[in-house]
């Protein structure tokens, strides 16, 4: 017997009883004793309390960002986090639900996913969310196969600046041969962004499906979008904006302002923990003309038998259940209980509270800029003339692995290395700033610079 | 389910209509000199007032998400027979450990000596599912089950290529879920459906003269979506093995034998494992998941990268592989997910998980036996974790398998799977897990036998079913038809 297991062994026998049966190995008499095993490559199970503590060990072997200053960024940020959020996500009646298939049933989760299609589309300034994806890496694999469907599957070519996160680069090549795309990467000027003179070169004329930058980039330089744009759309193509950081859009307007055709990317930093790296929760937003060939799960508002506001999953069409091998993707489930999580943090910091989050990022990464280029001893903003939001490219006295690692054993987590994935860019910490890092950290920070040179 | 919405909840962006500011968190003090974003980032970057959305106490916020939890019915609730989505009981513990701060809030990018535990963790579990399954390798990147059937595709394609031997079709049984030939599709393949044969099993017949030298491999659930295990399974492997093709195994339905049987002993290649339905991690509301994917000594080369590699008592990470498929995602997988099920698989061990299949079978037999005079039983061969029912008695009054779910909700139950296999039409796939009580599989029953007389005394109360809801029946046809998908401002009058 076990805790999880509904049926006591009497409880057991009566049922074998009452089917006419005298063992439970009869009913798996369909299985071929040839695949069959007396038990399986695993100990024995274990008790609560013993299980507690294994995991606790395996806690207590990481070092922990939140018990040090840290500034990793690169694409997981630490914000500030309402408990609220972990409350109403700990609810059963939204985390032990099943996707809202049964409308009837399901008007909280629905409602919930209205509400999130809402605020991202108000975020971005675009027409149309769906219910999330996976990641931010592959929403930008979404959003290229998206653009390749809206252009007939006739233009082959993706445009792709190399300052999109490099880990969302290589995911979208993962996907790409099968799908027959040739993918262009752009590099950035020595201003550490994307010129449109550069797309318009690498998309040609009538050849490319799409053009994806992202914005703040990887360096954590804002791009010029709106130029862009008009020369992805010159060249024919769809323009698309990734955003790692979500929380960039309290003060950076979306894509949706400039003209492009889809916006998508990375939500986790509206109150997912880094969680080492998952579950976190893939956005996309696109124009409603094209809204048939959306990716992914869509809630939408109809009416119930008495006429009252109901929600339901809507456009259902497009998806694998019922289109199958023509589906606009072979997702079914995704991120739904971290969209719920975005919402709740959403919903709970406010739209002026987000602009404010977003100040004090920007305030709090503007006063360290200023602070590091005081400071020498080889230390160096990379692109110190260009506009960043919370994240920039430190040079110093090493690769960035070397300064990631010495000023670790210093004590500060100071960045990561903006070559982890190669780049054209120099060597040197991607360093972020939340408005999480007190004038403290940073003089630790500073601190330890001065003791690496 | 009984319970109404005491008053409708309004959608947030219609609270506080006058945008009165009210504070719902308050942020660390800036103490740092206030900078005023339009000195150091461009004007046109710069967005309008984010005026759209309300700021809320926290309170209301807490009412709003409070109230609106309350439309949803649960797992917590009762049985959830969602064939073939394996809706178990989401043991606690689970959710206590994947909240541990030194879990939680490790960041990917974190030198290696720093989360030699995270590290840990990724490897204890891909050594317990590769015990489970009899496989010889794993990844646990992908993010859902359909995520692990495109990893697992694109692994027996890069194989393939590696032979010189590129081959453009997958063969897909009738009975298969939706996501079967959407993920052949997405990899590149010509998507092809093999009949069943009259027991819900692949017919050898078709599979002989489809299995030629175009195709990659074939995708088979096992047991089906029927809850019939494919009893050729070993004559099936050696045939398409033979012809140079690969197997791929959905693991969805692992439920029914895990702790018995071994895809490694069946001829698998690949076999992608949901976490999320054989080993407990919520469903979330419809997400997140996670698919990790076990694979043969043939696939082994090619798993994704990153990779967590042992190297003595240490942990790393292998980026770069020229054999790879490349990455499926960011990072290394829905981690936190992958913490739930660690905690499950190590709490009930090789011998817990024998009795969950076991348990999880006999429920599902105990509700064939129950039902089988009342509601129509298309295929007759042995059942395991599901049961597949069919609406053909009832749709003499009329009663439509849609109906008698609807109806099912008024009786304080989530329904049956209906949308597919497509194989049975109105179908009624009824899976019950092990983790109730059989006293809620005895109530359950009683509830289906009732709505069954009901449809023959009084069709037309299970017709306009639901009653006892917090909506009545939605209108799906017309949120197609009047799409609004999200709201704006003076859209509710």
């Amino acid at each position: 017997m076990h805790p999880w297991i509904g049926a006591g062994d009497e409880d057991r026998r009566r049922i074998l009883t009452e089917l006419g049966l005298s063992s439970i190995d009869e009913l798996f008499s369909s299985i071929p004793a040839e695949v069959c095993v007396e038990r399986v490559a695993l100990d024995d199970g274990r008790d609560e309390t013993a299980v507690r503590n294994e995991l606790i060990s395996m806690a207590h072997a990481n070092l922990s960002p939140e018990c040090v200053p840290s500034f990793l960024g690169a694409g997981v940020y630490r914000h500030v986090q309402p408990s609220v959020v972990d409350a109403v996500l700990s609810r059963a009646e939204f985390f032990t639900s099943y996707t809202p298939y049964q409308p009837e049933i399901s008007q909280g989760t629905l409602q919930v996913i209205f509400e999130f299609q809402t605020l991202m589309c108000q975020l971005t300034g675009m027409d149309v969310a769906n219910a999330s994806l996976y990641d931010g890496a592959t929403g930008l694999v979404e959003a290229v196969l998206f653009a390749h469907r809206l252009k007939r599957g006739k233009l082959d070519r993706v445009v792709l600046a190399e300052t999109v996160h490099p880990m969302y680069r290589r995911v979208l090549s993962t996907y790409a041969d099968p799908a027959g795309l040739e993918v262009v990467v752009v590099p950035p000027g020595d201003d550490g962004r994307i010129s449109a003179d550069a797309v318009r070169d690498a998309a040609g004329d009538n050849r490319s499906c799409c053009v994806a930058i992202q914005s703040p980039n990887f360096l954590g330089i804002v791009e010029d979008l709106p130029s862009v744009a008009d020369a992805a759309h010159e060249a024919g193509a769809l323009a698309v904006q990734v955003i790692a950081e979500a929380v960039s859009l309290g003060l950076l307007a979306g894509g949706g302002a400039h003209d492009f055709d889809v916006v998508c990317g990375e939500a986790q930093s509206f109150g997912l923990a880094p969680g080492f790296g998952g579950p976190h929760l893939g956005f996309f937003t696109c124009r409603e003309k094209n809204i048939r060939q959306l990716p992914g799960r869509l809630a939408g508002e109809t009416l119930d038998d008495n006429r009252q506001r109901a929600f339901c999953l809507t456009l259902s069409t497009r998806e694998q259940h019922i289109r199958r091998a023509k589906a606009t993707s072979n997702i079914c489930t995704n991120q739904g209980l971290m969209a719920l999580a975005a919402t709740i943090w959403l919903e709970a910091i406010g739209g002026h509270g987000l602009r404010d989050v977003a100040t004090a990022s920007l305030s709090r990464t503007e006063e360290l800029k200023r602070r590091i280029a005081e400071l020498g001893g080889g230390w160096k903003l990379a692109y110190p003339s260009s506009p960043t939001f919370n994240e920039f490219l430190l040079t110093g006295p090493g690769t960035g692995d070397e300064l990631a690692r010495r000023l670790a054993e210093e004590g500060v987590l100071a960045g990561v290395s903006a070559h982890r994935w190669g780049g054209s860019w120099p060597e040197g910490l991607l360093v972020a700033v939340t408005e999480r890092n007190t004038a403290a950290e940073m003089e630790a920070f500073l601190d330890a610079l001065g003791r690496v040179s | 389910m009984k319970r109404r919405a005491i008053r409708d909840e309004l959608l947030i962006f219609e609270r506080n209509p006058d945008r009165v500011r009210r504070q719902g968190f308050k942020l660390p003090p800036l103490d740092v000199p206030a900078v005023e974003p339009g000195s150091v980032l461009p004007k046109a970057a710069l967005r309008d007032e984010i005026g759209d959305y309300p700021d809320l106490s926290e309170m209301e916020v807490v009412q709003h998400f409070h109230r609106l939890s309350q439309l949803n019915y649960a797992v917590d609730e009762g049985l959830y027979p969602l064939g073939s989505c394996t809706m178990k009981y989401n043991p606690r513990i689970n959710e206590e450990t994947a909240r541990l701060i030194g879990l939680a809030a490790a960041h990917p990018l974190q030198p290696v000596d720093q989360v030699q535990g995270a590290l840990r963790l990724i490897w204890e579990l891909e050594q317990a599912l590769m015990g489970i399954t009899g496989m010889a390798g794993v990844t646990l990147q992908p993010a859902a089950g359909a995520h692990g059937e495109l990893a697992g595709i694109l692994m027996i394609r890069k194989a393939l290529e590696a032979r010189g031997d590129a081959r453009h079709e997958v063969l897909v049984p009738d009975s298969a879920h939706g996501t079967n030939p959407a993920t052949a599709t997405f990899a590149g393949y010509n998507a092809i459906e093999v009949a069943s044969g009259p027991d819900g099993t692949v017919d050898m017949v078709a599979l002989d003269q489809l299995m030629t030298d175009r195709v990659a491999g074939i995708m088979l659930t096992v047991p089906n979506t029927l809850g019939v295990f494919e009893h050729r399974i070993v004559e099936i492997s050696k045939l398409v093995h033979d012809r140079g093709g690969l197997i791929y195994m959905d693991g969805a339905n692992l439920n029914a034998f895990a702790g018995r049987a071994l895809p490694g002993l069946m001829g698998a290649d690949a076999m992608h494992i949901n976490l999320h339905k054989t080993f407990s991690t919520p469903h979330g509301g419809g997400g997140p998941g996670a698919g990790p994917v076990v694979v043969s000594e043939a696939l082994v080369p090619h798993l994704p990268v990153p990779r967590v590699v042992k190297d003595g008592e240490s942990f790393f990470l292998v980026e770069d592989d020229a054999a790879s498929i490349g990455a499926m995602r960011g990072f290394y997988g829905n981690f936190l997910i992958l913490v739930r099920a660690l905690t499950y698989i190590w709490s009930l061990g090789a011998d817990g998980l024998r009795e969950m299949s076991d348990v999880a079978v006999l429920y599902a037999n105990l509700i064939r036996r129950r039902l089988a005079g009342t509601y129509n039983l298309p295929y007759d061969s042995p059942t395991l974790h599901e049961v597949v029912f069919d609406d053909t008695r009832q749709t003499a009054y009329d009663v439509h398998n849609t109906d008698i779910a609807k109806r099912l909700l008024d009786y304080g139950f989530h329904p049956p799977t209906m949308s597919f296999p497509l194989i049975v039409h109105g179908a009624l796939m009824i899976e019950p897990a092990e983790s109730v009580s059989p006293d809620e599989i005895d109530i359950f029953c009683d509830a289906m036998l009732a709505i069954a007389k009901e449809a023959e005394e009084n069709p037309e109360l299970v017709r306009s079913a639901p009653h006892d809801t917090p909506v009545s029946r939605v209108d799906e046809v017309r949120a197609a038809r009047k799409l609004k998908v999200r709201w704006t401002p003076g859209s509710d009058e």
